[in-house]
């Protein structure tokens, strides 16, 4: 469930009234663009974008990311963009992260979205950055990790609910061979995880945890300095149960020393419309404190009243 | 017409590529028995003497003709078909009744972005799985990287593209075909380049290896069928069309290589059968109409020429 908050019928027109107002005189009103847009669905957000331009002749995206700064900016840039543009955003960001790209958006997007969704994302990272997404993804990883994260992103998988029990069991002992053998990268184990559908795959791992005892993520946990395996373990984590998979997401990054505020925001602001809710249940489940008091605690101003919004405080 | 002239003229019918309907009901529809049993008689790739004293039809030449009497229906009916069905079918085919590289390479090659996509969509109805994962299940060939990839790419169809990128891209090749590795198509870098680069920027780095190598990309690639079938259908898809209906003419392949003529002309009869034309007969100094008329019989004759004049009317 989604943690959203939003009014059924606002003004889109009043909205981008009371935005210009934040922008003028000296500094800005955070507070009333946290109120505002901290409280708008990507539909409702889209149509002030447009009565903004329309009224302004000015773009909004463009007058915020002047006016604001810091994390503040990032997470009402990456909110006020349209989801797809701003799923692109994220996925070129972490494309170009340094030292190494950060295999876990493209693995969480690629897996966790179906393929309609992520094929909406890719065709709006061609709009904006005049590459396809594998190719941009292949050209800056190597080895296995490019195996696996083009083997992700590329194949338009097959969603519908059909599901062969016959082939899960038999790729179930595919893998439990090759987890025995220790040979992880081996062509197979790609080939199974990027392009089977989800139901498919998921047939098959819990296949595994039937006959062989363990779940196939107790194996994967030998070579923290090993991207790939790292890359792989999300994956199938990811596939298996995405809200888990957030969960761990922001349990990591807040109590990392020096919180990873862009693993906050992404996982914030892509999932408050969807399932965020749920996520919460779990982070409160697994640590015993609520998620709005652990982003209390590690988040300041601006930046932190806007993620409570989105996390559906009034 | 004299008896002997007939037996030609219906040796020919029965010959070729599809069946010459007219001729077979003008003459064997007037024929007596003794007309036949003198055909029978003589036509001895057709009819052979049986140790009980009759001429029994081969059996492989029945099953042939009946391959010649469907080539009509088949051309008919790829020609109506969805080109997502289309697509999505000749692709079922290739990976289940050969593997036929070839024909996965040229249609996930020659189609545009949004048209692979379709055969996909199309592939997902029919067979409720994905290409993507019946190529990577079915196929256990090293060249299965290179084929998946291709299968898979959405690529980008936009104008820009990077001029240094292609450049460098264009000496990673070099080098790598010089390195003389056996199983080019697996090397890394060259199905990187391959299964993710748009059309337009590949056509760029074909044009700078040119320039500083000296030869067209495609060529040093001849020892490896596969990669060369993949540059030229992303490159000059034209040129690759061209050879296929080259061997597909000759008559001489296997049944697949006949198939051929069928599938280019109606795959390509409205996207770039004119270029494709234009370059046989560059290839070979004869139209493809005048090499049709020869091999070809009957509605399936009648047919494929008419997909042919249509570009031709559009001048």
């Amino acid at each position: 469930m989604a943690t959203l908050i939003f009014p059924e019928h606002p003004s889109p027109v009043a909205d981008a009234e009371a935005l210009k107002k934040a922008f003028q005189g000296w500094g800005t009103n955070e507070k009333a663009i946290i109120s505002i847009l901290g409280h708008r669905n990507a539909v409702q957000r889209k149509l002030i974008r447009k009565a903004y331009e329309d009224m302004y002749a000015e773009d909004l995206v463009k007058r915020l990311e002047s006016e604001l700064s810091g994390d503040f900016e990032k997470v009402i840039y990456r909110w006020i963009l349209d989801p797809e543009e701003r799923d692109a955003v994220l996925l070129n960001v972490a494309i170009k992260h340094k030292p190494s790209p950060d295999y876990r958006v493209i693995v969480e997007f690629s897996t966790i979205y179906n393929p309609e969704e992520f094929l909406a994302v890719k065709r709006a990272y061609q709009h904006r950055f005049k590459h396809s997404l594998e190719e941009d993804i292949a050209q800056h990883t190597t080895g296995d990790l490019r195996k696996l994260l083009v083997g992700l992103a590329s194949p338009y998988k097959y969603a519908g609910g059909e599901m062969d029990v016959k082939l899960a069991k038999s790729e179930a002992d595919k893998l439990q061979d090759l987890v025995k053998d220790k040979a992880l990268n081996h062509e197979e184990v790609i080939r199974i995880i990027t392009t089977r559908s989800n139901a498919q795959i998921v047939a098959a791992l819990n296949h595994y945890k039937d006959s062989h005892g363990t779940a196939i993520t107790k194996h994967l946990k030998d070579d923290p300095a090993n991207d790939y395996l790292a890359a792989l373990l999300t994956a199938i984590r990811s596939i298996n149960n995405p809200q888990k998979h957030y969960e761990k997401v922001l349990r990591i990054a807040l109590n990392k020393p020096g919180t990873d505020e862009d693993a906050i925001t992404r996982v914030i602001v892509t999932r408050a419309e969807k399932d965020l809710n749920d996520i919460k249940d779990i982070y409160y489940k697994r640590n015993s404190v609520a998620l709005d008091h652990a982003i209390s605690n590690e988040t300041s101003s601006h930046y932190k009243a806007f993620l409570l919004a989105l996390l559906g405080k009034d | 017409m004299a008896v002997a002239d007939e037996f030609g003229v219906l040796t020919k019918a029965f010959t070729g590529l599809g069946v010459d309907e007219k001729s077979l009901i003008s003459i064997l529809g007037k024929w007596h028995p003794e007309h036949k049993q003198s055909f029978r008689k003589t036509t001895r790739d057709i009819f052979v003497e049986d140790e009980r004293q009759f001429e029994r039809w081969d059996d492989r030449h029945v099953q042939k003709l009946q391959q010649e009497f469907l080539r009509f229906k088949d051309a008919v009916v790829l020609w109506t078909m969805h080109p997502w069905e289309r697509d999505a079918r000749l692709l079922r085919e290739a990976v289940y009744k050969g593997p036929k590289y070839g024909i996965l390479v040229e249609i996930a090659c020659t189609r545009s972005s949004e048209e692979l996509l379709g055969a996909r969509r199309a592939y997902h109805s029919l067979f409720e799985h994905s290409i993507e994962e019946d190529i990577a299940f079915h196929i256990h060939s090293s060249e299965k990287k290179l084929l998946v990839g291709l299968v898979s790419a959405y690529r980008y169809e936009g104008p820009k593209y990077g001029e240094e990128v292609a450049k460098s891209e264009a000496k990673i090749l070099k080098n790598v075909i010089k390195d003389g590795a056996k199983k080019l198509h697996e090397e890394e870098e060259i199905v990187r380049i391959l299964t993710t680069r748009s059309k337009l920027h590949l056509k760029a780095v074909f044009k700078h290896y040119k320039e500083t190598s000296g030869n067209y990309l495609d060529e040093d690639l001849g020892d490896h069928l596969i990669l060369k079938q993949t540059v030229q259908c992303l490159c000059k898809p034209e040129t690759y069309f061209t050879e296929v209906l080259d061997v597909s003419l000759k008559g001489i392949g296997h049944d697949f290589a006949k198939e051929a003529l069928t599938r280019v002309i109606v795959t390509r009869a409205d996207v770039d059968l004119k270029l494709i034309k234009e370059e046989y007969h560059h290839l070979s100094g004869f139209t493809l109409s005048h090499k049709i008329e020869e091999i070809a019989n009957g509605n399936f004759k009648d047919f494929l020429l008419t997909l042919i004049a249509r570009g031709d009317q559009e001048n």
